[in-house]
C-alpha cells in the first residue's frame, strides 16, 4: 500500500483502505507534500475503538490525497517545518489533548474542554471565563502601545477579540483571539439524531448556509448511495452562486462605507437584499434555509420561479455594474484601496489562503474548477488578473465574481431539466467508511469530512470553514499598516467568526 | 461627480411604505404556520417525530415557534393537512408561552408594557449582542438600516455602546464563551431597559439546543420582554415587532 492515497471529492472509501502509517512517516509524507505546494484540506484527530488517530486530507494542484496514523499523546509538530499546519495542530491539541511539541504558537483556538479528559494542552481548567491562560504576543519599547478591541464590537457583528501592538498609528502586529461563538457544532453533529443534521449544517455559518449544507448533503449522498437528479443540481448551483453574489455585493457596499463614500453603500445595501429575496423565491428563505437536503432539493424551480429570477437579474445587473463603476472609478476610493493591507504571494502560499483572499494574492485555487461538484464541471471559470494581494485586489476579485456568477445563473436558468419533487427519506450510511466533501463557498473552500463506524453511525464529523485558513491572512495584512485601516482590511476579508468557532 | 448624480437618479426612492401599506412576500416564504387542530393524532405524531427541532407537541397539536426553524418539513410530510406556513411575517410576542401556537398569536401591540411605549415610543436605542449566533440573525437585523427598511425613520437605532442604549437585542444561543460578555453588556445599560430575544437560538437554543457549550435560552439568564421568532427572523418580522411593541 502506498503511503498516501489519491482520492476524489465526494467519493466514498472503506476506511481500511486509507494508508495507516507510523507517525514519523506520516509526518514526512505530509511535509513532503506541503513542500511541493500541497495545501491542507483537513487535518484532525478522532477516536476509533479506544485508539486516537490522526487523519489528513491534502490537495496538490488538482489532486486530493489522504493518509493517517495513530496519534501519539505528544508528537513532533509539523508547524515547526511548515506554517500550513499551525491552526490545525492547535485545534488537535484543544479537541483531543494531543500536544504538538515544538509548535511555535500553541494557543487555544476556541476555549473549551477537550473531548478525551487528557491533561489540558494549554494549562486551563475552564473555571475562568474565556480566554483563560492565554499568552498574548506583546511588543516592548518606549513608544509601543497596545489597543484591545472586543469581544463585543460597535456594530451589529459577531464577537471576537483583537489586540494591536502599535507604535503611534502604525501596527506592528495584530493578534486575533476567537472562540466566543463556539457552540460545540462537531460534537452535536456526532451525537444528535440524524434528522437534526441539515439544520445544524445550515447554521454553521449563516451567510454560507448553502455552502455548508451542500457539503453535508453531498457527503451523506456518497455514504448512503443517494443519486441527485440534474434538475436538483441546477437549483443547488444557482443557490450557491446567489449566495456568492449577495455576500460580495454587501461587502463591496460596506468597503465603500469604510472609506466614507456613502452612496454606493446605501445602493448595495438594498441591492444585496434583492438577491436575498431571489433566494427566497427559490426556496422560501432569504439565506437558503430548508432548500438543500440529502438526495436533492426541497423546492422545484418551475417556469414561474425561473421567469421571476430572469427578470430580476436583468433589472439588477446593470444597476450593479453602474454602482461598481461608481466605486472603482472614484479617486478617493482608489486612494484608500490601492496598496492597503497587502498579503504577499509567498505569505499567502505559506499559510494556505483560500477563496477570493487567496485568488487576490495570485493563488488561483477555486474548488469549482479544481474539484467540481453539481453543475460546475461544464461551466466556465473566472480567472482574475489583479493579484496584488491588497484591499483593491480582494475587492476587484469580488466585483468580477459577481458578474461571473450572474452569467452562470443565467446559463443554468436556460437549462430545461426540472428537479423531481422532494420526498423525505430514511437513509442508511455505509459502515466503516470515509468521505471528504469540498465546495467553493463564497468565502472559499468549505469542507466536511465524515467517518462512520462498524454500525454505520457517524464516528467523526469534521467541519472546516474557509475562515479557518484566512483569519491568519487578516492578521498578516495589518502588518505595518495604519490602525485606522483595520476596518477596511477586515471588511475586504469579511471572515466568519461562527464558521471558525463552530 | 456626474456618476454620483447618474446613479442617484437610477436608484431613485426605494423606502418601503410598510407599515402604512401592507407588504406581500412571495408565496414560498415560510412565515406564521396555520395549524389544523382537528388533524389526526397519528399524522401529527409523524410530523412531531420527524421535526428536526422537536417543536411539535402531539397532545396539544401546537407548534413552538420559539424552537421552530421554519424548515417546512411538517407541511411537506402532512401535505398541508397538519400545518401550512403562511406568508404572514408578523410573529413577535411578549410572552414565551404565546409562542406555543396553533397559528393564532395575540396582537402584540396590546401586550406591550405601557411604560415602555411612553419611555421608548419616540426614541429607542438598542445595543445588539451576537452571542453564538450564526450571523444570519445579525445580517437580517443589519438590513433594517438599509434604505428599503430605513429603521431610523421610526426613531429606532442600533448604537455602538451599551452606555448609549435603552436595551439589548440578543441573537444566538448564548455560547458559554459569550455568557459573561452578555451579562456585562446588559449591566452596563442604565435602567429602565428592555431585553429582546431574536431568533430561535436566543429563545430556545435553536439548532444547537442540547449542546453543552451553550446557555441556550436568554430568558434563563436575563428576563426577556420581547420575543422575535424565526431562523433567522425576516427583517419585516423584526420591524413589525419593534413597531408594535414600542410605538
Amino acid at each position: 500500500m502506498a503511503n498516501i492515497m489519491h482520492i476524489q471529492n465526494n467519493e466514498r472509501f472503506n476506511r481500511a483502505n486509507i494508508p495507516h502509517l507510523g507517525f514519523d512517516s506520516f509526518r514526512k509524507e505530509l511535509l513532503d507534500l506541503a513542500a511541493k505546494g500541497g495545501q491542507i484540506v483537513q487535518f484532525f484527530a478522532y477516536e476509533d475503538q479506544g485508539t486516537y488517530k490522526l487523519l489528513a486530507v491534502m490537495r496538490q494542484i488538482n489532486k486530493l490525497f489522504v493518509t493517517g496514523c495513530n496519534a501519539p499523546d505528544n508528537f513532533e509538530s509539523l508547524t515547526a517545518d511548515s506554517e500550513k499546519f499551525h491552526m490545525f495542530e492547535r485545534e488537535i491539541g484543544e479537541q483531543y489533548g494531543l500536544k504538538a511539541e515544538g509548535h511555535p504558537w500553541l494557543k487555544m483556538v476556541r476555549y473549551h474542554k477537550n473531548y478525551t479528559g487528557k491533561k489540558d494542552v494549554f494549562g486551563n481548567d475552564y473555571s475562568e471565563d474565556i480566554p483563560g491562560k492565554y499568552p498574548y504576543f506583546t511588543v516592548e519599547g518606549e513608544t509601543v502601545h497596545e489597543v484591545a478591541v472586543g469581544p463585543v464590537h460597535a456594530g451589529i457583528i459577531e464577537p471576537g477579540h483583537f489586540r494591536f501592538q502599535c507604535c503611534g498609528e502604525r501596527v506592528f502586529h495584530l493578534e486575533i483571539q476567537l472562540g466566543y461563538q463556539h457552540r460545540g457544532v462537531e460534537k452535536l453533529l456526532q451525537t444528535v439524531p440524524f434528522k437534526r443534521l441539515p439544520i445544524i449544517a445550515e447554521t454553521i455559518a449563516g451567510d454560507t448556509t448553502i455552502g455548508h449544507s451542500l457539503c453535508q448533503a453531498q457527503a451523506i449522498e456518497a455514504l448512503a448511495d443517494l443519486k441527485v437528479d440534474e434538475g436538483a443540481s441546477i437549483v443547488r448551483t444557482i443557490a450557491l452562486e446567489m449566495e456568492r453574489i449577495a455576500n460580495h455585493i454587501g461587502d463591496l457596499g460596506a468597503l465603500s462605507l469604510d472609506v466614507a463614500f456613502n452612496p454606493p453603500a446605501a445602493y448595495f445595501g438594498r441591492i444585496r437584499g434583492e438577491y436575498l429575496n431571489l433566494s427566497q423565491i427559490l426556496g422560501g428563505n432569504r439565506f437558503g434555509r430548508g432548500l438543500v437536503r440529502p438526495g436533492g432539493v426541497t423546492h422545484v424551480m418551475g417556469d414561474e420561479q425561473k421567469q421571476l429570477l430572469r427578470d430580476k437579474l436583468a433589472e439588477l445587473t446593470p444597476e450593479v455594474e453602474h454602482v461598481n463603476d461608481l466605486i472603482f472609478s472614484a479617486p478617493s476610493v482608489r486612494g484608500r484601496f490601492d496598496g492597503t493591507g497587502t498579503v504577499t504571494y509567498a505569505n499567502a502560499e505559506k499559510i494556505g489562503l483560500v477563496g477570493y483572499a487567496g485568488r487576490a494574492c495570485g493563488l488561483p485555487y477555486d474548488a469549482r474548477v479544481t474539484f467540481p461538484t453539481e453543475c460546475y464541471g461544464d461551466l466556465p471559470a473566472n480567472q482574475n488578473k489583479k493579484i496584488d494581494g491588497d484591499v483593491c485586489s480582494r475587492a476587484t476579485v469580488r466585483r468580477e465574481e459577481i458578474m461571473h456568477s450572474t452569467v452562470l445563473i443565467n446559463t443554468l436558468l436556460d437549462r430545461s431539466e426540472e428537479a423531481a419533487s422532494y420526498i423525505p427519506q430514511e437513509v442508511e450510511l455505509a459502515p466503516d467508511s470515509f468521505v471528504v466533501s469540498i465546495n467553493e463557498g463564497w468565502r472559499g473552500e468549505v469542507s466536511h469530512c465524515l467517518l462512520t463506524d462498524a454500525k454505520g453511525d457517524i464516528l467523526r464529523y469534521k467541519v472546516k470553514d474557509p475562515s479557518f485558513h484566512n483569519w491568519t491572512g487578516l492578521a498578516l495584512s495589518l502588518r505595518d499598516t495604519g490602525i485606522s485601516d483595520f476596518p477596511l482590511c477586515n471588511k475586504s476579508f469579511n471572515l466568519s467568526y461562527c464558521g471558525f468557532d463552530i | 461627480m456626474l456618476k454620483v448624480i447618474k446613479n442617484r437618479l437610477e436608484q431613485g426612492y426605494r423606502t418601503s411604505k410598510y407599515p402604512k401599506e401592507p407588504i406581500e412576500l412571495y408565496k414560498r416564504f415560510r412565515g406564521l404556520p396555520k395549524v389544523n387542530k382537528k388533524c389526526e393524532t397519528e399524522l401529527v405524531k409523524r410530523c412531531a417525530d420527524a421535526c428536526p427541532q422537536d417543536a411539535i407537541n402531539t397532545e396539544t397539536k401546537q407548534i413552538d415557534l420559539g424552537r421552530c426553524v421554519f424548515c417546512g418539513l411538517c407541511e411537506t410530510l402532512s401535505q398541508g393537512e397538519f400545518a401550512q406556513f403562511s406568508s404572514n411575517f408578523e410573529m413577535g410576542t411578549s410572552s414565551r408561552d404565546d409562542l406555543f401556537t396553533h397559528g393564532d398569536l395575540p396582537a402584540l401591540a396590546e401586550h406591550s408594557k405601557k411604560h415602555f411605549k411612553k419611555l421608548f415610543g419616540r426614541s429607542l436605542q438598542l445595543r445588539q449582542i451576537s452571542a453564538g449566533g450564526c450571523n444570519a440573525c445579525e445580517a437580517d437585523t443589519n438590513v433594517l438600516n438599509t434604505p428599503f427598511f430605513d429603521l431610523q425613520r421610526f426613531g429606532i437605532q442600533f448604537v455602538a455602546s451599551p452606555r448609549h442604549a435603552d436595551g439589548i437585542h440578543v441573537t444566538g444561543p448564548i455560547s458559554l464563551n459569550m455568557r459573561q460578555a452578555t451579562i456585562t453588556t446588559w449591566e452596563s445599560i442604565p435602567s429602565p431597559k428592555v431585553v429582546i430575544a431574536s431568533g430561535a437560538c436566543a429563545i430556545s437554543g435553536g439548532p444547537f439546543h442540547g449542546s453543552s457549550e451553550i446557555v441556550g435560552d436568554l430568558n434563563s439568564l436575563i428576563p426577556v420582554d420581547l420575543y422575535i421568532p424565526g431562523c433567522p427572523p425576516h427583517p419585516l418580522t423584526t420591524l413589525h415587532a419593534l413597531l408594535n411593541y414600542f410605538k
